[in-house]
């Protein structure tokens, strides 16, 4: 019984983690219509520009974590100025291509800038387990998921209650009628790929505390991504927690009862189980099936 | 379109007999083992090329066929001393009906849908080719895989791998031309143009979808099998998404929906790293750059643009047929 309920809260943390990483899919995949495969790197640099400002850098974590995320939200900008915005008409592979090359482009600059071997950021609070509802957590795990549930709700209330938001949902819902209406919709585009590389970006940046930091780390968690947004339906915030907090219980358990090697297997069935039987999610609206 | 050096009916036999020749001037054998490389990418390429090209629909999962090929064939000589062209045909089936299946369920989905099912199909399969050791020797591999040998004529030397891997090569060209001139290639292309009223006039996309998709299968699976022999040693390496990158560099470098254009573009994209001699990271570094760039500034490809300009002439003769269609590639037959 311990088993259960300690397998289950290693889910958990895992699973927002993953919401984390998810949400900012949603926001480039579900409304911009941009299937990002660079998504993963997004949230690699994240955690390599947190380590460069926290541990060469020197900087206190509160100082050098959220610079990262400005790094990242400029970077994203401008990529999305100079790379996306040309090909916003193109054909749906074009665009495809494009980000599976940027993906291929910043894994392996990562490798040159940061070489090969894995790096850690120090958590800044100290690592003694405690118990926490009769089982037994690290305080930094507590506080990434806290840290990461904070970034989901924070990101929803951008979306759903403040003008930007608005200006946002409404240069997706239909372009011409936005700009008609005085939004200027190409900043929109680039704003709202900043805002879910950022996203992306925060994942990797707290993530770089508990796991270690490599130039491939993003592909497994795009993938994951991938999995979480579409098992909870595509533009979903909610879906994106409720997809997280599923696939994490699932490798969780997977790992536990079933076969450990077989891990990372546990989210590509779930994700074709989905793709087959309920292609819109939990939460979505169809888009891209038959 | 006739007329041009492109459409003579010299220009085939021509670049068989270079190809021929290949071997006699290039005298090392390093870089006839490139050559072969080079031979088998191209397949691989015409297999992406056969699906991605006609259709519009991108595998990112078709190393998976390869590794299929490879691992049947090779499993079939290490562990029950099958001969090689037998476990070559095996292998090529095996990827086919690995093809037909994974296709009923992932030609169901549409863009980017279609992407990702490809990538977990082949990522669950490569987690099995390194979990399953008692089969595969996981990250271990297989070694002594027999070299490719056809009726007692052993390719024991590059020269002759070579040779039989052009041989294999001009097999799967056969199927492509054939295939592509059948009602499968024309309904194909009707689909990537105009999928709904392929559908409303009665054409069944699905279905030969689904026969082009396991076709494509069948020749990756059949360059997976010469691969592993060739190389006498298998390991679940060959799922590593950087050869999938490889092989859509050399299909867009090439030129997507020409048949001339992924062999040409494996050609280049294998020998000319290897002459360079980059060193790895920045060999993917320039690979990522050209994917970026090739799709901005050349999307119908290297082949897709000789053929322009060579037609360029006739096409200001005519002003008024147009055919580009929104600005998609139009070449097919080249």
């Amino acid at each position: 019984m311990e088993l259960v309920s300690q397998t289950t809260m290693n889910g958990l943390i895992i699973g927002g983690t993953y919401a984390l990483t998810a949400i900012g899919m949603t926001l480039i995949f579900g409304f911009m219509q941009l299937v990002n495969f660079a998504h993963g790197e997004l949230y690699m640099l994240g955690a390599y520009f947190t380590f460069t400002y926290v541990v060469m850098g020197k900087m206190p974590f509160w100082i050098g974590f959220p610079l990262a995320l400005i790094t990242v939200f400029v970077l994203a900008y401008i990529l999305d100025v100079v790379l996306l915005r040309p090909l916003r008409n193109q054909d749906i592979l074009i665009r495809m291509l494009t980000t599976i090359g940027l993906m291929l482009l910043f894994q392996n600059l990562a490798l040159l800038i940061w070489g090969p071997v894995p790096q850690r950021v120090p958590s800044p609070i100290s690592g003694e387990s405690i118990e926490f509802l009769g089982l037994r957590v690290a305080p930094l795990h507590l506080l990434v998921t806290a840290a990461a549930l904070v970034v989901i709700l924070a990101a929803h209330y951008v979306m759903q209650h403040t003008r930007m938001g608005m200006a946002m949902r409404a240069t997706f819902q239909d372009r011409e009628v936005a700009a008609a209406m005085g939004i200027p919709v190409n900043r929109f585009y680039g704003l709202t790929f900043a805002f879910g590389a950022v996203l992306a970006a925060a994942g990797g940046g707290l993530l770089s505390m508990i796991f270690l930091v490599t130039p491939t780390m993003g592909v497994l968690a795009s993938s994951k991504a991938f999995t979480v947004v579409i098992l909870g339906g595509l533009g979903s915030f909610l879906g994106a927690i409720t997809g997280g907090m599923i696939i994490g219980l699932a490798e969780a358990f997977g790992a536990t009862y079933l076969w450990a090697d077989y891990k990372d297997a546990i989210a590509f069935v779930i994700l074709l189980a989905i793709l087959m039987l309920k292609p819109n999610g939990l939460f979505g609206k169809a888009s891209g099936v038959e | 379109m006739r007329g041009t050096w492109i459409h003579s009916r010299w220009t085939l036999p021509t670049v068989g007999v270079l190809a021929l020749l290949l071997p006699v001037v290039v005298t090392s054998s390093y870089f006839v083992h490139v050559l072969v490389l080079a031979v088998i990418f191209s397949i691989l390429t015409l297999s992406l090329n056969l699906l991605t090209g006609y259709s519009g629909l991108l595998s990112l999962g078709h190393q998976a066929f390869f590794a299929i090929g490879a691992y049947i064939s090779a499993l079939l000589a290490t562990r029950l001393y099958v001969p090689f062209w037998a476990g070559l045909v095996l292998g090529g089936l095996g990827a086919m009906v690995g093809g037909y299946f994974i296709s009923r369920i992932t030609l169901r989905l549409r863009e980017a849908y279609f992407v990702i099912a490809t990538i977990a199909f082949s990522n669950i399969i490569g987690l099995v080719a390194l979990n399953w050791i008692d089969l595969t020797q996981g990250p271990m591999g297989i070694t002594g895989v027999p070299v490719p040998s056809v009726f007692g004529f052993e390719a024991d030397t590059p020269v002759k791998a070579y040779y039989m891997a052009l041989l294999l090569l001009a097999f799967a060209l056969l199927v492509c031309r054939r295939l592509l001139d059948s009602d499968v290639g024309r309904s194909m292309i009707a689909m990537r143009e105009f999928e709904n009223l392929a559908k409303v006039v009665g054409i069944d996309t699905r279905r030969y979808a689904i026969i082009a998709y396991s076709v494509s299968a069948m020749l990756a699976g059949l360059a997976g099998a010469f691969y592993a022999h060739y190389m006498k040693f298998l390991s679940p390496d060959v799922f590593a998404f950087d050869i999938m990158v490889n092989v859509v560099v050399m299909m867009l470098a090439g030129g997507m929906g020409t048949l001339t254009g992924p062999v040409l573009g494996a050609f280049i994209f294998t020998v000319v790293p290897e002459a360079l001699r980059f060193s790895n990271e920045y060999r993917l570094v320039l690979l990522a750059l050209t994917i970026i760039l090739l799709v901005r500034f050349l999307p119908q490809g290297i082949w897709g643009l000789v053929v322009h300009r060579v037609n360029k002439v006739e096409r200001l003769v005519e002003p008024g047929t147009k055919v580009v269609v929104a600005g998609k590639r139009r070449e097919t037959g080249a």
